[in-house]
């Protein structure tokens, strides 16, 4: 064994952290694109993501149409940044949904122990007793398909997460020495959980809602994929996906161009992510 | 109470909540079965006949414990649309899915191990970081888009698996080990990158005791001082991702046996979905919900035989 070899298995070197400020500019920079494309859609001339031309269908990229056109004759362009306002819609909601519900569940959890920590935690478990596409599945059939279906669906699921990451931190501000000093003064629960704790859990679960906004676009893509998800004309990235597949052979960039985007977004939304959580925690960045 | 017999209560509290807020969803949210069987232009009266038929007229509750009943004699009923026993039909598929699973699990333990031996020889090193940058990338990919991208270079630019269909084994083992490449490979890829994650952090820290020093002191080769002595105490962590991530190996290989046309539970599913099949929907998300937990528990108790410590300390997260 080289000597190198043994020293850096024994001593981890602790990798540069700041190299990755600069290479942020890209994922940060295509987030931006693709929120103010989402926002502004009605405004920059695209034409209408429904409007069907079937004698142009299945058209490569061109001039005229920058990404081709899809099945039905479809202008992708449109339809791939009116997809991104659905992904967006449901991604961020959702975990809003789910964090209001599931961080008021763990915080009552951590706040209060005993009985209370015993049902909050008893419920999580059955939450997580279902497998979650199976569970969003469930819930989006009988609930009917609709953009706000999926995204309650989808912010129930969020919720036992929330409530993880609300109980945890919870247990560990409730011991501290301020809000002892609340308690003393004669602050109500309702004061110390909302004045004293509430402020110190935020940053935390903003780092996790940037981690579960990529998780629930990538769900929302998954229930839209198999038709589960957003209902037929409304543009969806894994609706559009799912149409793509039928004409691989013949027309590729009808599927690839939304999993491209689908692929670039998540992936940026992961890197900004882990970049908030290294900065907020830095004792998760080990992992 | 002993430990084993407090694991156990807990497992039968947690199934029959499970099996109950399944037949709940399944059964407050709006839809009516007799009308979905009898279409809109049923009267009132068939719709009453029906329901009284089916049973539908008498309190949730009560149904819910006969379900029950039946569900722990082997029963789950018959589906609505064709009659066919719902634990038949599970039965039959659930081989396809199961062998699904296992493939998908060997493709990503077969990835994740090696990646992980091979990256903490030089942590920071050359292959650390493109192996970490690798498994970042395959995070980003949902399953459902990898699944197109795989046939879409496998099957239509290449020609070298086939896209979609399953060959039973009965009629060939390699026939049926291609139409299941694709498959495992779309849901392994994905997951070996949480697996080598986990182990590549548990081998840092096994690295560093004394035990390992030991060794190395004794003069053995750096391989068998990572097979023999450190893989193993790092590998408690990835047995209970392992069990974990088995939540997200069902709902993923539902997304790929309908890509894939696997005839597996999921698609099963998916059809009794589809087609307002209510005892069929009711009775295969119970048995995947109680498959999971049940898997889970064994995933503990295995635990708790590799690692005696477990068993006084309750880890919660």
């Amino acid at each position: 064994m080289s000597a190198s070899a043994a020293k850096g298995a024994v001593v981890a070197a602790p990798r540069p952290r700041r190299r990755w400020h600069w290479a942020l500019a890209l994922p940060l920079g295509w987030l931006l694109l693709v929120v103010f494309l989402a926002i502004t859609a009605d405004w920059i001339g695209l034409p209408d993501p429904s409007a069907q031309e079937l004698i142009l269908r299945r058209k490569p990229p061109s001039a005229e149409f920058l990404l081709g056109t899809d099945n039905l004759g479809r202008d992708m362009l449109s339809r791939v940044i009116y997809g991104a306002r659905t992904s967006l819609i449901v991604g961020i909601c959702a975990p809003i949904l789910g964090f209001l519900v599931g961080g008021a569940i763990g915080m009552s959890a951590g706040y209060f122990r005993g009985k209370v920590d015993m049902l909050a935690v008893g419920f999580i478990d059955i939450l997580l007793a279902f497998p979650s596409l199976v569970l969003a599945l469930t819930f989006t059939a009988y609930l009917g398909q609709s953009l706000f279906n999926v995204t309650l669906a989808l912010g129930i699921l969020s919720i036992p997460a929330a409530a993880r990451v609300a109980r945890a931190n919870t247990l560990a501000w409730a011991n501290r020495d301020f809000v002892l000093a609340a308690r003393t003064i004669g602050a109500s629960d309702w004061r110390i959980l909302t004045r004293e704790i509430l402020p110190n859990l935020l940053p935390p679960m903003f780092a996790f809602w940037l981690v579960a906004i990529s998780v629930i676009i990538v769900a929302e893509g998954a229930l839209s994929f198999l038709g589960l998800g957003i209902p037929a004309p409304q543009p969806s990235w894994g609706g559009m996906i799912a149409d793509g597949r039928e004409a691989l052979d013949v027309a590729p960039h009808t599927a690839l161009i939304p999993a491209a985007v689908m692929f670039a977004t998540v992936l940026s939304l992961n890197f900004v992510g882990d970049m908030v959580r290294n900065m907020v925690d830095p004792r998760r960045s080990a992992l | 109470m002993p430990w084993l017999a407090r694991q156990l209560v807990r497992l039968v509290v947690v199934l029959f909540c499970v099996t109950l807020l399944t037949y709940m969803i399944v059964n407050i949210l709006p839809g009516d079965v007799a009308i979905v069987i009898l279409g809109n232009l049923a009267t009132p009266e068939d719709i009453a006949g029906l329901r009284a038929d089916l049973g539908l007229d008498r309190p949730m509750l009560v149904r819910y414990f006969d379900w029950l009943g039946s569900a722990l004699s082997g029963d789950l009923g018959r589906s609505y649309r064709n009659g066919e026993p719902v634990v038949q039909a599970i039965i039959d598929r659930l081989p396809v899915s199961l062998q699904l699973m296992v493939m998908a699990q060997v493709v990503a333990l077969g990835i994740a191990i090696p990646v992980a031996l091979l990256s903490v020889r030089r942590p920071g090193g050359l292959f650390d970081r493109i192996s970490a940058s690798a498994a970042f990338g395959f995070l980003a990919m949902p399953n459902f888009m990898l699944g197109i991208v795989l046939i879409y270079l496998f099957s239509v630019s290449f020609d070298l698996l086939p896209a979609t269909g399953f060959t039973p084994m009965s009629e060939g083992l390699w026939d049926n080990l291609e139409s299941m490449i694709l498959p495992s490979l779309t849901l392994g890829l994905i997951e070996w990158t949480v697996l080598m994650r986990v182990l590549r952090s548990d081998l840092l820290t096994t690295l560093k005791e004394d035990f390992i020093l030991l060794a190395r002191a004794k003069g053995l080769p750096p391989w068998r001082v990572l097979l023999q002595h450190a893989l193993r105490p790092s590998s408690f962590t990835l047995i209970t991702i392992l069990g974990l991530n088995i939540g997200g190996l069902i709902g993923g290989a539902v997304i790929v046996e309908q890509i894939f046309a696997l005839p597996g539970v999921g698609r099963l599913l998916l059809g009794g979905i589809f087609n307002r099949d209510l005892i069929l929907v009711q009775g295969t998300v119970a048995f995947i919900a109680v498959g999971f937990v049940v898997i889970n528990f064994l995933v503990d108790m295995l635990y708790a035989v590799l690692d005696p410590r477990v068993r006084h300390v309750r880890f919660r997260s």
